[in-house]
């Protein structure tokens, strides 16, 4: 599939680039459309909830920045850089492994099935990245690791495989893995949707604790509305693979203006 | 020499020697079968002596080699006055040991049939033949064909040792093919090939058409 | 006909010797099968849609045709084209190649049943391809790998007999060329059974404890 992209800037440069920028991205499986020329910004140091109903595109966006999806149409950048393509010559051509690697390297995720690798420790999990991507040492990727499992509280747990971690301190293992390899932009995905109630606080402490000490660039894809409204800088109400509407939380809660906005949210509040 | 010139030369021997290769499979497949069916019973018979008198069977056929048997059946029985001719030898080999193979798919295909099922045929009050005749066995064969797909190829490839004895089956025409005219490359290539049809297009076919027919025949599409 | 025990003890040593033949054989085709069914089972997971239909064809006629055929083949064929094999070479370049096509069928099955998201997290850490696989991938495919690898350990082991065909010294030869010297069969054929169950029992058993063993020492029990 070929697409004129000659519209598209090869970088975004400027003061007030934004960290992430969907432009006019499309995807399709078959007949399916998932995302429909979605464009979306996201700020340095933003914490931006996408919510909406099942099938309607938002885990799609995390993955495509993950690089886990690949995109038919538009462009996404990140840090300023093209993600999905890159430069040759003054157009964008989709882009290599090698660009892919690079470029990757500012994104880290959570997933909402944990996915740690069960044939290492909680501490293996997280320095496996370190030491052999980023190149530190056994020393300098264990000391980060253990500060980090020391923040999600499972420093104790550290010599522990994962099959004898519960959900959610499998989950919290996953978000100190996923930051040691201290990404730009952190991706978390339903990461407490396979959870048992009484154990998604701990893992909604340590996303709390994130966003009032870090200045992570976050995205996120919840069920979770209340923990939502709490931490989010904006919420985007994705719908049909298209963003219906978006605004601060207490807009978007308290006064919203799409129709399937309020028909969402009532369900949401009936089912609570 | 051109390939076809050869095939004109040789292929004819080579025929003979596939039709004595699907005799022996059959016999084989059929001995195997029977085998099979004796011991994979007699491993779950409610005696102790009886299960471990299959036991030694399935490990000593399982536990050498196919070729170790074949010789041992062929030169060794004779001595003790138990002459076989060299065609039944070959086959009987090969269905002995493919038989204990199969023995362990028909305990273990038994053994899946839900226990719910032999709780109802005693609660029929059948005997324990006919529970095992008209019951357990018949759902049982539902599970175990897939792998006695498996295992014909077996049956088909092993076969081929029996050239071992001077059986003049397709292995054995194309040794002494390449013995005379050292076109090794044309005749065990053929030979080959003749193997991988006869699977390919005879025994798998063959035994995905009774999959089919006997799940058809127990309801179960 | 009886069986005479001081033909037994005197064939005995030769025996033992040829044993020794026999394991080395095994041994050495099932590491040239272990190698090479990685790579036929790799092959088969590139995104080269005419590559993974070669190999599997490929697959499928190695494994659905006798291997003692295929070690004439290796044999006889090789010097048709100027490459002259020793009898141990072609062996076990054969016996290691038909082992290889059903190794790749493990592996296979043991690299499907890794969860996508492992995969997934792979990435996520930005670990390159080969890494994945090393460090995270065949790890997890491998345990799952070893029942069906160790079955075939020991049928590796119980197909060497074949070997004698082409002139390989191992205990199948050696027993036939006892009978041939002694016109006595009932010992050497007897005993070469026996021998083989001596072995392969055994190795059964190590291989069912060597799984446990490895799933608990990866963490794999729940």
């Amino acid at each position: 599939m070929t697409q004129d992209l000659t519209g598209y800037p090869l970088a975004l440069t400027g003061p007030d680039r934004p960290m992430v920028r969907f432009a006019g991205v499309s995807k399709s499986y078959g007949d399916l459309q998932v995302l429909d020329r979605l464009d979306l910004e996201v700020a340095e140091g933003e914490m931006v909830t996408i919510i909406g109903p099942s099938g309607s595109g938002k885990t799609t966006v995390l993955r495509m920045l993950m690089t886990l999806e690949t995109i038919d149409e538009g462009v996404i950048y990140v840090d300023g850089n093209p993600l999905t393509h890159m430069p040759r010559g003054d157009v964008l051509v989709r882009a290599d492994r090698h660009h892919l690697r690079r470029e990757r390297a500012n994104i880290g995720m959570c997933f909402q099935h944990f996915n740690l690798f069960p044939h290492m420790t909680a501490l293996e999990n997280c320095t496996e990245g370190p030491i052999h991507v980023l190149g530190l040492t056994k020393a300098e990727a264990r000391d980060r690791a253990e500060e980090l499992l020391e923040m999600v509280g499972m420093i104790d747990k550290r010599d522990e495989f994962p099959a004898r971690l519960s959900g959610g301190q499998k989950q919290r293992v996953a978000i100190a893995r996923a930051l040691a390899m201290r990404p730009k932009v952190m991706l978390f995905d339903e990461v407490t949707s396979a959870l048992d109630p009484e154990v998604t606080g701990e893992v909604t402490e340590v996303i709390r604790k994130l966003v009032a000490q870090h200045n992570l660039t976050m995205l996120m894809v919840t069920h979770q509305m209340g923990f939502a409204r709490d931490i989010s800088d904006r919420i985007c109400f994705f719908h049909n693979g298209r963003i219906e509407e978006q605004g601060p939380p207490q807009d978007l809660f308290g006064n919203p203006q799409s129709e399937r906005t309020q028909q969402f949210l009532s369900a949401v509040n009936e089912a609570i | 020499m051109s390939y076809s010139d050869f095939l004109v030369i040789h292929g004819p021997r080579l025929l003979g020697g596939t039709w004595i290769t699907v005799q022996q499979t059959v016999l084989a497949a059929v001995l195997a079968v029977l085998i099979a069916l004796l011991f994979g019973l007699l491993k779950i018979s409610p005696l102790r002596p009886v299960r471990a008198l299959a036991s030694v069977y399935i490990e000593v056929f399982r536990g050498t080699s196919l070729l170790v048997q074949l010789y041992w059946i062929f030169f060794v029985l004779p001595l003790f006055g138990i002459t076989i001719d060299k065609f039944t030898a070959g086959f009987v080999a090969v269905g002995l040991n493919l038989g204990a193979y199969g023995a362990e798919v028909v305990r273990g295909a038994i053994q899946s049939v839900p226990r719910g099922q032999w709780e109802a045929a005693l609660a029929l009050n059948l005997s324990p033949a006919r529970r095992m005749w008209r019951i357990i066995l018949p759902q049982a064969l539902v599970n175990m064909l897939p792998a006695w797909g498996n295992l014909m190829i077996e049956v088909l490839k092993g076969t081929a040792l029996v050239a071992m004895i001077s059986v003049a089956d397709l292995m054995f025409e194309a040794r002494q093919i390449n013995g005379s005219t050292y076109l090794s490359a044309q005749v065990f290539g053929t030979a080959l090939v003749i193997y991988y049809l006869l699977g390919r297009l005879g025994v798998t076919p063959l035994m995905r058409w009774l999959e089919k027919t006997v799940a058809r025949r127990m309801g179960r599409v | 006909m009886e069986w005479k025990w001081d033909f037994t003890l005197q064939i005995l040593p030769r025996l033992i010797e040829a044993t020794g033949a026999t394991l080395m054989a095994a041994a050495f085709g099932y590491l040239i099968a272990m190698v090479l069914g990685l790579g036929l089972a790799l092959a088969q997971r590139t995104p080269y849609g005419a590559l993974t239909r070669v190999v599997r064809e490929g697959v499928e006629f190695i494994r659905s045709t006798p291997l003692i055929l295929q070690i004439f083949f290796v044999f006889y064929v090789a010097p048709q084209f100027g490459v002259t094999l020793s009898p141990w070479v072609a062996g076990m370049l054969a016996i290691g190649l038909h082992y290889a096509a059903y190794l790749s069928e493990v592996y296979r099955g043991g690299l499907e049943s890794v969860d996508r998201g492992q995969w997934e997290a792979a990435t996520s850490l930005n670990l390159g391809t080969a890494h994945a696989y090393r460090r995270i991938i065949l790890p997890q495919a491998l345990p799952n790998a070893i029942p069906g690898m160790g079955n075939y350990l020991v049928g590796i082991l119980k197909d060497t007999p074949m070997l004698s065909v082409i002139g390989v010294g191992e205990l199948m030869h050696t027993a036939n060329a006892i009978g041939a010297e002694t016109y006595r069969f009932l010992e050497p054929f007897t005993l070469v059974g026996l021998i083989f169950l001596t072995i392969s029992l055994p190795l059964a058993e190590l291989v069912r404890r060597a799984e446990t063993r490895l799933r608990r020492k990866l963490g794999l029990v729940k």
